[in-house]
């Protein structure tokens, strides 16, 4: 980190973009592409010559709420789209976090960002990840060619679904510039019914049931005790024991009707609270935005693996690594904070511990020398890493978008073993 | 529409070809004689028709890849077909290809209830997987027209909606895993039992790929708690554009029912004559709404939809006061085709979205085409998200009139990409809309979308002349071009 900053470049549209991606495909000159830079320290570390962000390329294009869908510049803060949508009592059903505080910024985070990183938040397990909301996208490849795909229209199946591969891709394989979007209703009454003092087996069970129940939620989430403390919710951090949390919305005799069901049922596990409108709120940006973990330091992994493993998981995560974590999506996500700044040793035991079971495992945070040395994203079976490899060269046959950032060849193989 | 020249060489070499499959399958798995590839000379397009070259059933993933192993060291080309459904042709043989039938492996292999999701080998039918969860109260949501006959597997491949996809999702919202065999006879697995994936979403984009890709040869989707209650509306308008401002005016106020139907006067008096469902028959449009959750839920948005029908000018509301009415509305609209079947010789359904504000419009202009074709018209809507059924009348035992549907046809779908919606919402391009694909997409777009298949299968031997209307070789379309200068160090290995 001691050379000096790479220049950045803001381009002011998709034809300057182009140009740019141009030079460097003709000169050799390797691009990190950021929206605004939240999120730069996502990912394996990169040496690169030029920054290109897309903080010019700004402001909402089409917002239509009748018809469920907006578009904006892939520059555009997320909190004026946000803001847009709320005032049509709108939302992105995926509920993207802020991860700014977990990677120690506060800037503004981009709409690029959100579908570059794929963000979902806690309502992943009934609506979906920025991957289900993305309808179409335009851009520029490493090819410095500006392709569109999709539409604007949610039942599409005209040619391939090229938004799908860009969407999580962090800016590997093409520059968004434009991006369309489906929208939906927000829930006009928000409820979490809390149950206190379970260990995680029973809570995975208990938000299993919740799941399979009729009763419509869209979130589950378990904070363990020692975590309890860190929430700005009272009813949680006063709480005697860990929590167990299942989220209802919708309109309001609905809501009232399957908190109460959800009470009954839940109950049976122990005593049963509930929160309303705005601390549920509150509770569920915290478990999005990884609060928990913002202000602790040391490594941080973001494990998905099947809900019905989860408690598994943690079991022989624990056996080999000092770690604290808690539970989102019904169990199917663990959030692990290793205690030690140091450690990067408990990659492989992360990782062993996933391998029967199946799922991903990606270090989230952690020092850009830790990063350096550990596989970022999960590695892949050698067929599949390969393949990745081959759509890669499809759109970067240079390599010169964000190189390396994610990986695929070097580091994955190497510390699969 | 023009398929690509079929290869001499191959037809040649059909014997031994037919050898090789008897080798990897069982005899009575290769059908070779014409009687029996009578069966596959089409799919749900029925207007075009070629026998395949030969047919194989293999019963194992094992066998596939082999199959497709030897078929790419060879040369040999491949058209996937699960049940044979597809209203696109992307099942439609090739002289020069061996239809690959996936029907044997039609097995449900998992139930997971706390994982929330069933595996099934690609040859099991969508209602089938239903039919395995129901007793326990589960479903699985994408519920195409075609749910007791198309299969899993062919879902994947089309991205299948049905009518209740604008609440539920298409099948790419509701799948979670894959296993697929490559060109090349590798064997992979894109997801699991868990969300996301830690590389690219290479499932998302085989999904809805049209074989293309590479043959699936399991699939795992999540499935949900049936909702305990469901209600519909069924609602008359004296215009179109009454019934468009009404569905706006639904959603507009937060509301997203289960499921959004509409249907105009040729296709109400062609089904209410069939099925006697009882369709008002004075209005221009009619829409079925459906609204299902917790029965708390269900009520009180029957009450705000009915407030709503009534504001925005119904001429006409009646609420489902019981699940045999309930059926009753519903069996009007799922016997609208064979319903305007009764009344012509032959049909053409075609399958445009538009944006939905854009709907009265599109119809005017199909009013003013049947005309000018001479050619009837019916239309069904899935009104929620702006997908349109037009379903054009025709007898193809008058000379000329097949071509002047498709004239039609191409017309609508044309106007359908003009008015800013898409060519296909949900039967696929295939070959029924290949060569519309350049009025959506440029040059270079399709090329990138090519750039996907050559990095799947670089031969291009998977369903060859499906959905793309120029084929590029790879080797052409992986050529990097640069515009006033010359790449540097163009000896170094770039990745």
């Amino acid at each position: 980190m001691s050379l000096p900053s790479p220049e950045i470049i803001r381009p002011a549209d998709s034809a300057e973009l182009e140009l740019l991606i141009g030079d460097a495909l003709a000169n050799q000159l390797r691009l990190e592409i950021m929206g605004a830079g939240s999120k730069r320290g996502l990912g394996q570390t990169m040496e690169v010559d030029k920054i290109v962000s897309l903080s010019q390329l700004t402001g909402i294009t089409l917002y239509e709420p009748d018809e469920l869908v907006l578009s904006a510049r892939a520059g555009t803060p997320l909190a004026e789209i946000e803001a847009a949508l709320a005032e049509h009592d709108q939302q992105l059903s995926f509920e993207p976090p802020n991860w700014g505080a977990l990677l120690g910024n506060d800037i503004p985070q981009t709409i690029g960002g959100v579908v570059g990183v794929n963000l979902a938040g806690p309502r992943r397990i009934q609506a979906g990840a920025a991957r289900d909301h993305v309808l179409g996208v335009s851009m520029v490849t490493g090819r410095a060619e500006a392709v569109k795909t999709g539409g604007r229209v949610v039942k599409n199946v005209t040619g391939y679904d090229l938004c799908k591969l860009i969407t999580g891709s962090y800016g590997t394989l093409a520059v968004a510039t434009d991006i369309i979007l489906k929208v939906l209703p927000a829930g006009e009454k928000i409820r979490t019914v809390l149950v206190a003092g379970l260990d995680e087996t029973v809570a995975v069970t208990a938000m299993t049931e919740a799941l399979s129940s009729p009763y419509d939620v869209s979130a589950a989430a378990f904070l363990p005790g020692n975590l309890i403390g860190r929430s700005a919710v009272s009813y949680i951090s006063g709480s005697s024991a860990s929590i167990t949390a299942i989220r209802v919305e919708g309109p309001a005799p609905s809501v009232e009707a399957r908190c109460s069901a959800l009470r009954r049922m839940l109950g049976a596990h122990g005593d049963v609270e509930e929160l309303h409108f705005h601390n549920s709120r509150k509770f569920w940006q915290e478990i999005g935005n990884v609060t928990p973990f913002s202000e602790e330091v040391g490594p941080v992994w973001r494990v998905s693996v099947p809900p019905s493993a989860a408690a598994q998981v943690i079991q022989t995560i624990r056996n080999g690594a000092d770690a604290e974590l808690y539970l989102d999506w019904g169990g199917g996500l663990i959030w692990l904070r290793l205690l030690n700044e140091l450690d990067d040793v408990s990659a492989a035991q992360i990782r062993s511990a996933i391998q029967s079971c199946g799922g991903h495992a990606t270090l989230m945070r952690a020092n850009a020398e830790i990063r350096s040395r550990t596989a970022v994203f999960q590695p892949q079976a050698t067929a599949l890493e390969a393949l990745n490899q081959r759509v890669k060269q499809g759109f970067d046959p240079a390599n010169i978008l964000n190189p390396g950032r994610m990986a695929l060849i070097d580091k994955g193989a190497a510390d699969a073993d | 529409m023009e398929m690509p020249e079929p290869d001499a060489a191959t037809i040649t070499r059909r014997a031994a070809i037919i050898d090789e499959l008897r080798r990897i399958v069982p005899v009575t798995s290769v059908i070779a004689e014409e009687e029996g590839l009578r069966a596959y000379e089409c799919d749900g397009l029925t207007a075009y028709r070629q026998l395949p070259l030969v047919v194989v059933l293999p019963e194992t993933t094992e066998q596939i890849s082999q199959i497709l192993n030897y078929c790419n060291e060879v040369g040999v080309k491949i058209v996937p077909r699960g049940a044979g459904t597809s209203l696109s042709g992307g099942a439609l043989p090739l002289a020069d290809a061996i239809t690959l039938g996936l029907g044997k492996l039609n097995r449900i292999l998992d139930i997971d209830y706390a994982n929330r999701c069933v595996t099934a080998q690609p040859g099991v039918t969508n209602l089938a997987i239903t039919q395995a969860v129901e007793g326990d109260g589960y479903y699985y949501a994408p519920d195409p027209s075609s749910q007791i006959a198309c299969t899993i597997g062919g879902n994947v491949a089309e991205n299948s909606g049905g009518v209740h996809c604008l609440k539920y999702g298409l099948t790419t919202n509701n799948l979670l895993g894959v296993e697929m065999v490559l060109m090349d006879g590798e064997i992979i697995r894109l997801g699991g039992k868990y969300l996301d994936s830690g590389g690219y979403d290479l499932m998302g984009v085989v999904t809805g790929s049209e074989g293309l890709l590479g043959v699936i040869t399991e699939v795992t989707v999540r499935i949900l708690a049936k909702p305990p209650a469901a209600r519909a509306l069924l609602i008359g308008f004296e215009s179109s554009e009454a019934a468009g401002s009404c569905v706006a005016a639904i959603i507009g106020a937060g509301v997203i029912p289960g499921g959004m139907e509409m249907m105009d006067r040729p296709a109400i008096h062609a089904v209410e004559e069939f099925v006697h469902a009882g369709y008002p028959l004075d209005v221009e449009a009619i829409l079925i709404v459906e609204l299902d959750g917790p029965e708390e839920e269900v009520d009180f948005l029957v009450g705000r939809v009915d407030d709503i029908a009534r504001k925005s000018g119904a001429k006409s509301v009646r609420a489902s006061r019981d699940e045999e009415e309930r059926m009753l509305f519903w069996a009007g609209r799922k016997a609208a085709f064979p319903a305007v079947g009764r009344i012509s010789p032959d049909y053409y359904c075609m399958d445009g979205t538009i944006p939905r504000h854009q709907l009265p419009i599109v119809l005017k202009r199909m009013a003013e085409a049947s005309e000018r074709y001479g050619l009837g018209v019916a239309n069904v809507f899935h009104a929620g998200d702006g997908n349109l059924h037009p379903l054009i009348l025709y007898d193809a035992n008058v000379p000329g009139e097949l071509e002047k549907a498709e004239e039609f046809g191409a017309e609508t779908l044309t106007l359908c990409v003009e008015v800013g919606g898409v060519l296909t919402g949900e039967h696929g391009v295939g070959v029924e809309k290949r060569d519309l694909m350049e009025t959506m997409f440029t040059e270079i777009d399709l090329k990138q979308q090519q750039r996907v298949k050559c990095a799947f299968d670089p031969a291009q031997l998977l369903n060859p002349g499906k959905v793309f209307p120029t084929l590029h070789r790879c080797a052409e379309l992986g050529r990097v071009h640069i515009q006033g200068g010359e790449m540097r160090f163009p000896e170094l290995p770039r990745f």
